[in-house]
């Protein structure tokens, strides 16, 4: 048994519900993703038990390309991270109608297929081929079935295309010269060049290019704010719960061990940038008056902590990254969520005209809340664990670094709970707004679920994590 | 069992929030209210299990749940440490908790969402209690940031006011400022001792050789940043006043009782470290001075009664401060428990006559409720004489203690101190005045329902009395139980104790006679003259100052808050569109270029022949020179 199953649950999963029809498609693409949950599940127990369930397959033979997939702990960590988002996303959509369902979920498989290669690829041109693969679905979801002024929506989802795929290209241009040296795209390959000074920092420098732009890194985060906004909730929290993800896990599994002397000779260069991003984030955030853009830049300001944590280049800073990876992706879907269920209701975001909603649907504040205290990384909440862990890493590179970043704590505070009582409190609004559905209950307690669990008890995450972080970080420290 | 005796006492709370929060509604008020009541009682009787445990064998129990964070060099676990400080801060957290729920079951009975009021406030002691009983820093924060988590929702109870909810954000974001001062001082010690755990610490820290004293003070000031914003100190006390709009219980027990307790309680739980942070101990003592008195000046003038006891309150906490700055841990703690009783009583009482009179705040408009409510009158005014130190009242000897250490260590902040206790007793007796004497200035409907409250409201009142009244027998000068029950905690010998000689007497007389002489003014100008204090629109001068607070929310308001969001504007309008347009613009930059260089494809062979010749007589000549 090995990873591929994942891949081929998903990719099937596609195909049948796009051939399944409108009516179907979403209860189909709901069984297909919780079978890749399921499936993934199964997996970490073979991995668990010792077994490899790793593959390596020839697949091109000039110029030498396999079908290598790595599964180690950190690639499973984000495995898990997608197959377990992918049905809450789906199932979140339950109560909109989309025209031409059949292609919006299929399309939604697709795309939890080339993140998921994106995670598990261990060789350099499968992993840009999967990479590359991510944006053509959510370009679509975002054209087709966004929301607001058509011309404007293709305006912003054009120039987000175009933007992420002018940054990769810098990334492929990097592999080739890698492929040159090494005669290889495999990974452990990779990890072996020896590359002069110079050479390591033109290679970290296309290879940060592709990932700042992707998850986003200020000054490259001009696409976000818009993108999330003109998106349909579900390709907002297929973007910012996964798909950033994929910049941030690259970082730590391809650029730092490939550029290590560069990654050493400037970390504190991209710690400061990560930061800045954490401060410009949360200030922009402060005066948003759209619900979604400021989800959007919060969003901004936490991958920026956690960008800052993986340049640190220690145990603890990739500790805490991907701890905080995970606990963001679930705490931004459940945002995201309550502000598609506000929509649902009242069809406006703009946060001026929202409010009084607490007094008419006591569920949904109380879960509403704990998002936002959660996302605000309050003790007992898993997003706690990863930015305590990133901020002490900061802390042990130079103080000020963990001071500045931790105004996270006073300024997120701010900006959420100012939200929280402008979206929320006051006086009773003079529209009803109905309490949560079902349906949309189980996905936000989902959600909230392991977001405490993992709050009390991260031990399974770190232990799981824990040593593919030591190996990689043994790679860094070799050179 | 000592496990299971110390998840008893954590998760009976917990148990009764979590009734509260799904049958709360179905259960009716009452039994919601008992519920949660019981569920406090609960773990008070469990404290004194543990308290009888204790005293008898000396020893603290620890108990260790699992690990919980791992960071390289740290292993944080989920434990808990039950020892003389924790159980004591425990009984009058579980003790004074009971009695407030009690209280709250007839205070709330008439709000419709009193299940919810029990369900935070069993939140709260289920985090305060987390807080004492941690067995490390990290463990204290999740109490920490849990309390102030419940601070918000309760000051924020009525949310359909906006001002309210300004008043729980405040808070909890003046909060977070302090939190990211224990953070640093946290990460700093972390990585010093690579330990968080307090048993460990203090052992690290007694065998290390070669301390990095400077990095050991800045860990212990980063920690007191921390203590200021839980308790209110200069410069971040300015959400405790406005915390007042919660439930009245809700001052009472968290923002007066126990909550802002939690920094004196961190402060003494680590006094290995600041023992050894001795210029950081000066600025605890400077800053607690400095906070007592410029808390009491403002409560000189205020006209709202939970206003003049949030800003006594922030005076009382300055004097504890300024006892923990001399290293006088056992003199804070004493003092925090005789507070602890005296400023319950205060804030129940004070939340009997807003009952009473259907929400009237402003003594303005109070007077005369002596006769209509008698209980609620005497047991405020015992707590009154307690926290103005006559004698043989709690406050008495707890205030006598705390001034006396200050003599010995610094006049001038004895003088600050003795200042600040001399207004202390001048506006609590104004308090009083205005609200329990000469005639009643309410309305005639107000006039026509004033009535005693109900049972369950004057029985807390009643036991707090007797407690404030009591309270200082467990720490008698030249006799204190408390401080050789504390003895184990610190590490130096208890040698500081004072002899009751001459100056000591004389201290004590000074300061009686302080008192007295506050009180006596209040009478003068409240009773004998029979003022009252103006309307708002005609104060003016010095008097205007004090009571706008000295403008410093003002000033934060100008200094910080306005700036942030000035530059969030900034950002959002300029820097955002700026980068966009640059990203835009190099992809127009692209296009332009693509755009030129397609004009050169002009179909013309002749410009082609020509450009390639031209480009051919390029190469020759560049071989021809280069050799």
């Amino acid at each position: 048994m090995n990873v591929s199953l994942i891949l081929i649950i998903l990719l099937v999963g596609a195909f049948i519900t796009y051939f399944a029809g409108d009516k179907l498609a979403s209860k189909v693409a709901l069984f297909f993703s919780l079978a890749a949950l399921g499936c993934s599940v199964v997996l970490l127990n073979h991995f668990n038990t010792g077994e490899n369930i790793s593959l390596i397959n020839a697949w091109i033979n000039q110029p030498k390309i396999s079908f290598a997939l790595n599964a180690d702990g950190l690639a499973l960590a984000m495995l898990l991270l997608t197959t377990a988002l992918t049905p809450v996303i789906i199932f979140s959509s339950f109560g909109n109608e989309y025209k031409n369902a059949k292609a919006f979920y299929a399309l939604i498989l697709f795309m939890a297929f080339a993140m998921t290669g994106t995670f598990l690829a261990a060789d350099g041109l499968l992993y840009y081929i999967f990479w590359e693969l991510a944006l053509v679905p959510i370009y679509f979801i975002a054209l087709i079935w966004g929301n607001g002024d058509a011309e404007e929506r293709r305006k912003a989802v054009v120039k987000f295309f175009i933007y992420t795929l002018a940054g990769s290209l810098f990334m492929l241009t990097a592999f080739i010269y890698l492929y040159q040296k090494a005669g290889s795209f495999l990974i452990e390959d990779l990890y072996k060049v020896q590359l002069s000074a110079c050479e390591q920092l033109w290679i970290f420098l296309a290879f940060f290019l592709a990932y700042a732009i992707k998850i986003p890194i200020i000054p490259f985060h001009t696409w976000q704010a818009n993108v999330y906004q003109k998106a349909p909730t579900v390709g907002t929290m297929l973007l910012s719960g996964i798909m950033l993800k994929m910049g941030l896990y690259s970082v730590i599994r391809w650029q730092l061990p490939i550029a290590p002397l560069a990654a050493k000779e400037y970390m504190n260069i991209f710690i400061a940038l990560g930061i800045a991003g954490v401060i410009y984030g949360s200030i922009v955030a402060l005066r948003q008056k759209d619900l979604k853009k400021l989800l959007a830049y919060s969003s901004l300001a936490h991958v920026g902590l956690i960008a800052a944590g993986s340049y640190t280049l220690t145990l603890d800073g990739f500790r805490g990254a991907v701890l905080q990876m995970i606990a963001h992706g679930f705490v931004v879907v459940g945002l995201f969520y309550a502000a598609e269920i506000i929509y649902r209701r009242f069809e406006t975001r703009d946060i001026a005209a929202l409010g009084g909603i607490r007094a008419q649907s006591p569920k949904f504040t109380s879960m509403f809340l704990i998002l936002v205290l959660a996302s605000v990384a309050l003790p007992t909440t898993f997003n706690f664990i990863g930015e305590f862990t990133v901020l002490y890493s900061l802390s042990q590179i130079n103080i000020w670094f963990a001071v500045l970043g931790g105004t996270t704590i006073i300024l997120g505070a701010y900006y959420m709970l100012k939200m929280f009582q402008n979206v929320m409190l006051g006086e009773t609004n003079s529209k009803t707004f109905a309490d949560v559905s079902i349906n949309e209950g189980i996905s936000l307690a989902a959600i909230i679920a392991v977001l405490i669990f993992f709050g009390f008890y991260p031990k399974p995450i770190t232990d799981l994590i824990t040593p593919s972080l030591e190996t990689i970080l043994n790679v860094i420290n070799k050179n | 069992m000592d496990t299971n005796l110390a998840l008893v006492l954590v998760l009976a709370p917990f148990l009764g929030f979590l009734i509260n929060v799904f049958f709360g509604k179905s259960l009716g008020k009452t039994v919601s209210g008992f519920i949660g009541t019981a569920a406090v009682a609960i773990s008070f009787i469990v404290t004194l299990v543990l308290f009888n445990q204790i005293t008898s064998t000396g020893k603290g129990i620890e108990v260790t749940l699992f690990d919980w964070i791992q960071i390289s060099n740290l292993k944080i676990n989920l434990g808990f440490l039950l020892d003389q400080l924790s159980v004591l801060w425990l009984l009058f957290v579980t003790g004074i908790g009971s009695l407030i729920h009690l209280y709250s079951i007839s205070y709330m009975h008439d709000d419709e969402n009193m299940h919810k009021f029990f369900a935070y406030l069993n939140l709260f002691v289920f985090f305060m209690i987390t807080l004492v009983i941690g067995s490390n820093l990290l463990v204290l924060f999740i109490g920490w940031e849990g309390v102030g988590l419940c601070s918000y929702l309760l000051i924020g109870f009525w949310y359909k006011n906006q001002d309210y909810n300004d008043a729980a954000k405040k808070a909890f974001i003046m909060n977070r400022i302090g939190d990211l001062g224990l953070l640093i001082g946290m990460f700093i010690i972390g990585s010093m001792f690579s330990t968080l755990d307090y048993a460990t610490l203090k052992t690290a820290i007694a065998g290390a050789a070669n301390l990095n004293l400077p990095l050991l003070s800045l860990a212990a000031l980063c920690l007191f940043i921390g203590a200021c914003g839980k308790s209110a100190q200069i410069p971040l006390y300015t959400w405790l006043p406005d915390a007042m709009a919660g439930p009245t219980p809700v001052s009472a027990l968290i923002h007066a009782a126990t909550m802002v307790t939690a920094g004196i309680f961190m402060v003494t739980r680590l006094n290995f470290v600041f023992d050894l942070a001795v210029d950081v101990q000066t600025v605890i003592a400077v800053i607690g001075a400095i906070t007592s008195l410029v808390a009491a000046t403002i409560g000189l003038v205020q006209n709202d009664i939970k206003k003049v006891l949030a800003y006594s309150t922030v005076s009382q906490l300055g004097l504890m401060f300024l006892a923990l700055g001399f290293g006088a841990y056992e003199v804070a703690v004493f003092h925090v428990i005789t507070h602890a009783f005296f400023k319950a009583c205060l804030f129940l009482g004070s939340g009997s006559v807003i009952h009473g009179l259907h929400g009237e705040q402003d003594m303005r408009n109070m007077g005369g409720l002596r006769k209509a409510m008698p209980i609620t009158f005497w047991t405020m005014l015992i707590s009154s004489l307690a926290i103005s130190g006559v004698p043989f009242f709690s406050g008495f000897f707890s205030k006598d203690e705390i001034l006396l250490t200050a003599f010995h260590h610094s006049i001038p902040l004895y003088v600050v101190g003795s200042v600040a206790s001399i207004m202390t007793a001048f506006y609590m007796f104004r308090l009083m005045f205005l609200t329990f004497f000469k005639e009643f200035r309410g309305t005639e409907e107000q006039k026509h329902h004033l009535h005693e409250s109900g049972a369950l409201i004057t029985f807390p009142l009643m036991i707090l009395a007797l407690l404030a009244t009591f309270g200082g027998l467990i720490s008698l000068p030249g006799n204190s139980w408390l401080n050789e029950y504390l003895a184990p905690l610190f590490t130096k010998v208890a040698g500081e104790e004072h002899h009751l000689g001459t100056t000591e007497y004389t201290l004590m007389g000074v300061a009686v006679l302080g008192g007295l002489l506050g009180i006596l003014i209040a009478y003068i100008k409240y009773f004998k003259q029979d003022n009252v204090p103006e309307a708002d629109e005609n104060i003016t001068g010095l008097t205007k100052v004090l009571y706008n607070k000295y403008y410093v929310d003002e000033a934060y308001e100008a200094i910080f808050v306005r700036p942030v969001n000035a530059l969030s504007r900034f950002f959002r309008d300029y820097i955002e569109t700026g980068l966009s347009a640059v990203v835009f613009g190099l992809g127009k930059a692209a296009n332009e270029l693509a755009f030129q260089g397609k004009k050169l494809q002009t179909g013309s062979i002749g410009l082609y022949l020509f450009a390639f010749v031209l480009g051919l007589c390029a190469i020759v000549s560049y071989i021809f020179l280069a050799q």
